[in-house]
């Protein structure tokens, strides 16, 4: 394993897997995988099983909706879509994401020894 | 918040569908295996390769279906399926571990679900009737003269209604019916029947509704109104098969039409509450006009306002006590009653059992505690043998927490298993308690199992289950891995902590079944002192029928009437004496005021207030009293005689400490003399277990009795007597009601019942912790000979004889339950001095019980022991050696 691969934060890759489904239209979990390790520049450490969780939990959360169909290469695969529900939950999570980031940005990005006077 | 429900649905959607969920994912997973494989071989990799990159680059199937699970479905659960799976199956192998476990736990679980409905029903819940708490019982303090100096007159009552400011109403009830006083006629043969006279808004105070019909107006208390009556529920359901249309008919009672104005709901029952014991089938209005001249009848019950306080209320009734006149016709009897003592309605009717059902209560307690250590003592000798079991599962990776909740997982379902059972034991034993109307305790027909009760054994279930399951958990999970693995099983140090633990526990065990034999020694010695009690007549032999006569007002015709019953039901054969009396003993009674020594004077209240008894002669002879001076009443004291008297001892002591009362005059508070022509011996007229207070016996000819009860001495069965004597009853009188025929023992047991439970129930707890403790020795003897089966063999081998070897086994048996034994007498000093009020005749440390109870256990205690000495001893000492 190599040490810069960043570790994922928990909750982030239910964001990551909506963002990417809504970008890919509708995909199986293999495709997601794939495309998030590609956008990442393989610069994430993804364990691909816990893909299939994250799926789920969207699923029962009604962010998306799964149904089976056959892939580019003719294989069986299940294949998920965002749902409206999935949409707008994307854009809150998304601001939040946005938002948060900013914050811990320009916390970490105050210069030394601002300390008290 | 509806994202949040909707997702728990979805999780239990999915624990339910677990199987097709995972098939679905073990295909989806295959699927996205083969595309990566194949992206893989298209980057050049070998096949084996391309499947292997694969499968790291999911971390492999497993475990992502177990992720998978956890996201969708009830992990806590799953696991907890899993425990009582791998539980069922462990149980099923040791079946009969398990059957003796659920068993104890049963006994136990349901002796203290059957106690505890009891006690809820007769301590801890409101009394069955419409705000309870605002309802005080209202009376002077208890006195030598019965019922008649605990109840008011009517003028007193009108009076005290009128005057007080604190209750929102006050009633009361004629305190002074008999059993069977009134007949239905009209339907075939006349059918005795109870009922009670209340005052008008007697239901309305109490809060209780008509479940048919309704309640007495204010008009049918007047004088002169329409006779009406309400019946009481159960009365409604057997006499009148629960006609709906049975308001507004009218019935004969006594050969007069009243008619119904209404039915009771079921959950209100009179006896339950105010009269333990007796049912009571209906209730008429008492109408006060009626009983101006009549005296102290009432019982009071006010129901305070809302607000007020009981001390309140009582500082309001002493300033109005004082003003109340016996009868306002004389201005005299201003203030006859001086101290009156306001209690909770619910004091009046449970107070003195309050003591007993906690102790009844603390000794299921203790049967609790008693299995709860016998089945630690259990598990933990499993332990021992499964200790290879969980280190075998520790070394897997199993962590001690987890372990722990296995083990807790078997005892909840030992628990839970026990507590059905036990619900299912307490379940019968409440249904035969509710139906013992021969027990006079209050409340009792209400005992059923409710929520409280299932709450109570879930309960006790949990609690039962923690005690004995984290006692042998903790132990276990802390074995020691090495030692266990190995072959030989727990080295010598583990062991021993071992058997001093299991020592520990049937040392407790025996103690705390001490504590409980000694306390039910004490109660089943005072009960038998109580059945030895003189009553001062004999109720062997002797029962009691009520009769009905009709003696147009007139002494004269009734001491006819009475001298040919008595002729007659003398005739029969078999009978050897026959007598009449109104108020039998140890039931209701009342007194006529005071009694004084003609030409002394008293100072207010000094004067005794004897019980009265109106009598024909006879009755002393067929009761068994003994007439200890003079002579009895004879048919010659007639209406226009001498008005003669005989009185008991206590009274004639009272009267003349030193003197002959036979042949002295004494002046009754209506202002006639009376000769005293005879003393009796004391009788226990209001309980077995009271001193005997004053009391005086009128002859039937020159007084009005309350009516009539014949009492006949015979060797014969009860059920012979009962078909001829109401033969006879009914020539004499065709209107004779079917009555009931009384053995008088049976008023005895009658009286002596709330002892005799309490007695029976602690008896069967202490056999029950006497047989739990010997199991327990049992077991750990038992179990400790096994272990030691070799050193036994190179004892004998060395040359031990057998003799050697039982003694070995049985010193260390006596032993263990010594200890327990001191211990526990120590403990039963303490304990029955806090039972000391409910014992009888005794002391709380008689020694012959204390004694009696060390040498049971002891022989017990060396019976326990003395079946695995004897397997010790033929351990055969080279089959010992060889083995292992």
């Amino acid at each position: 394993m190599q040490p810069s691969k960043v570790d994922l934060l928990q909750g982030t890759l239910d964001l990551m897997v909506l963002r990417t489904l809504v970008a890919m239209g509708s995909m199986h979990g293999y495709g997601i995988a794939r495309r998030i390790e590609q956008v990442s520049g393989n610069r994430v450490l993804l364990n691909q099983g816990t893909i299939y969780a994250s799926l789920v939990r969207l699923q029962q959360r009604g962010s998306i909706s799964a149904a089976w169909g056959t892939s580019e290469n003719n294989r069986q695969a299940k294949f998920y879509s965002v749902t409206t529900k999935g949409r707008k939950q994307l854009s809150e999570d998304a601001t939040h994401w946005q938002r948060l980031s900013s914050v811990v940005g320009r916390v970490l990005a105050m210069p030394e020894g601002e300390g008290s006077r | 918040m509806m994202d949040t429900i909707s997702e728990c649905f979805a999780r239990v959607r999915s624990f339910l569908r677990k199987r097709k969920l995972d098939e679905d994912l073990s295909s989806e997973l295959s699927a996205h295996i083969e595309m990566a494989v194949e992206d893989n071989l298209k980057q050049g990799m070998s096949p084996e390769e391309a499947r292997r990159q694969a499968l790291i680059k999911l971390g492999g199937t497993e475990p992502a279906k177990e992720r998978h699970r956890e996201a969708r479905g009830l992990p806590f659960l799953d696991s907890i399926l899993q425990d009582l799976r791998y539980t069922f199956r462990t149980l099923k192998r040791d079946r009969s571990f398990t059957i003796i476990a659920v068993l104890i736990l049963g006994l136990g679980i349901g002796a203290n679900v059957a106690v505890f409905s009891v006690v809820n029903t007769i301590l801890l819940r409101p009394l069955p009737l419409t705000d309870p708490q605002q309802l005080v019982w209202i009376a002077p303090p208890p006195t030598k003269c019965g019922f008649s100096c605990e109840t008011y007159s009517a003028d007193a009552f009108e009076e005290f209604r009128a005057q007080n400011r604190s209750f929102q109403d006050v009633t009361g009830y004629f305190a002074f019916t008999t059993e069977d006083n009134f007949k239905l006629m009209g339907r075939g043969e006349p059918v005795p029947a109870t009922g009670i006279f209340v005052v008008g808004n007697f239901f309305q105070v109490l809060g209780v509704q008509p479940s048919l019909g309704r309640l007495f107006t204010a008009d049918e208390t007047r004088k002169g109104s329409h006779p009406v009556v309400l019946l009481a529920n159960a009365y409604w359901k057997r006499q009148f098969a629960a006609d709906p249309r049975i308001v507004g008919k009218a019935i004969d009672l006594n050969g007069q039409p009243v008619t119904v104005v209404g039915v009771l709901p079921p959950s209100f029952d009179f006896g339950a509450v105010f009269s333990p014991g007796e049912k009571v089938d209906l209730f008429t209005p008492y109408i006060l006009d009626d009983w101006r001249d009549d005296g102290n009848d009432l019982t009071m019950i006010g129901r305070l306002k809302p607000g007020a306080s009981l001390p309140q209320a009582q500082a309001d009734a002493n300033l109005v006590v004082p003003q109340l006149y016996f009868n306002t016709k004389y201005p005299d009897t201003k203030g006859s009653y001086k101290t009156i003592v306001l209690s909770p309605l619910k004091t009046y009717v449970t107070g003195r059992l309050h003591r007993s059902l906690i102790v009844l209560w603390c000794a299921v307690g203790l049967i609790l505690l008693i299995v709860c250590v016998n089945l630690a003592n259990l598990l933990l000798g499993r332990a021992a043998a499964r200790s290879k079991e969980f280190a075998m599962r520790i070394a897997l990776g199993a962590g001690r927490r987890r372990l722990i909740r296995q083990l807790l997982t078997e005892s909840l379902v030992l628990a839970g298993a026990g507590a059905v059972l036990g619900l299912g034991i307490a379940y019968a034993i409440i249904q035969y308690l509710a139906h013992q109307g021969s027990i006079a305790l209050p409340l009792l027909s209400d005992v059923r199992v409710d929520g409280d009760v299932l709450a109570w054994t879930v309960l006790i279930a949990v609690v039962a289950a923690v005690l004995f399951g984290l006692f042998p958990g903790f132990r276990i999970s802390g074995v020691n891995l090495q030692e266990a693995l190995k072959d030989a099983g727990p080295g010598m140090s583990e062991s021993r902590k071992h058997d001093r633990m299991r020592g520990v526990l049937v040392v407790s065990e025996v103690a705390l079944a001490c504590v409980l034999l000694i306390g039910a020694g004490l109660l089943l010695r005072s009960f038998l002192h109580v059945l030895d009690v003189d009553l001062g007549f004999q109720p062997s032999h002797a029962a009691a029928i009520k009769v009905d006569y009709d003696d147009g007002g007139s002494p004269a015709k009734r001491a006819v009437i009475f001298q040919q019953i008595l002729a007659h039901i003398e005739a029969i054969p078999g009978i050897e004496a026959a007598g009449m009396v109104d108020y039998l003993p140890l039931g209701r009674n009342r007194s006529w005021g005071y009694l004084k020594v003609k030409g002394k004077l008293y100072r207010p209240g000094e004067a005794p207030n004897p019980l009265v008894y109106v009598v024909t002669p006879g009755f002393f002879r067929v009761m068994g009293m003994r007439l200890v001076a003079g002579r009895d009443f004879s048919w010659d004291d007639g209406p226009k005689g001498q008005p003669v008297i005989i009185i008991n001892q206590a009274l004639a002591h009272a009267f003349w400490p030193q003197g002959n009362a036979v042949g002295q005059i004494v002046t009754g508070s209506n202002g006639t003399d009376m000769l005293v022509i005879g003393v009796v011996d004391d009788v226990r007229e209001t309980s077995v277990e009271g001193a005997p207070g004053w009391q005086a016996y009128y002859p039937a000819t020159q007084h009005w009795p309350a009516g009539a009860e014949l009492v006949v001495r015979s060797t014969l069965p009860p059920d012979t007597l009962a078909t001829s004597v109401l033969h006879t009853l009914r020539q004499l009188n065709p209107n004779q009601p079917a009555a009931a025929f009384m053995p008088i023992q049976q008023i005895v047991d009658h009286a002596v019942s709330p002892r005799r439970f309490f007695m029976l129930l602690v008896t069967c707890f202490a056999a029950l912790g006497l047989l739990l403790a010997a199991l327990g020795i049992y077991g750990v003897i038992s179990y400790s000979v096994t272990r030691r089966t070799q050193e036994i063999g190179i004892r004998m081998a060395l040359g031990a004889t057998p003799g050697n070897v039982q003694l070995l086994v049985i010193r260390a048996t006596l032993r263990l339950a010594l200890i327990g034994v001191a211990i526990g007498v120590v403990a039963s000093f303490a304990v029955a001095r806090l039972i000391a009020s409910l014992l009888f005749g005794i002391t709380p440390s008689d020694p012959t019980t204390f004694a009696a109870i060390v040498l049971i256990l002891a022989s017990v205690a060396f019976l326990a022991g003395y079946l695995p000495a004897r397997r010790a001893s033929r351990i055969d000492p080279m089959s010992a050696l060889r083995a292992n």
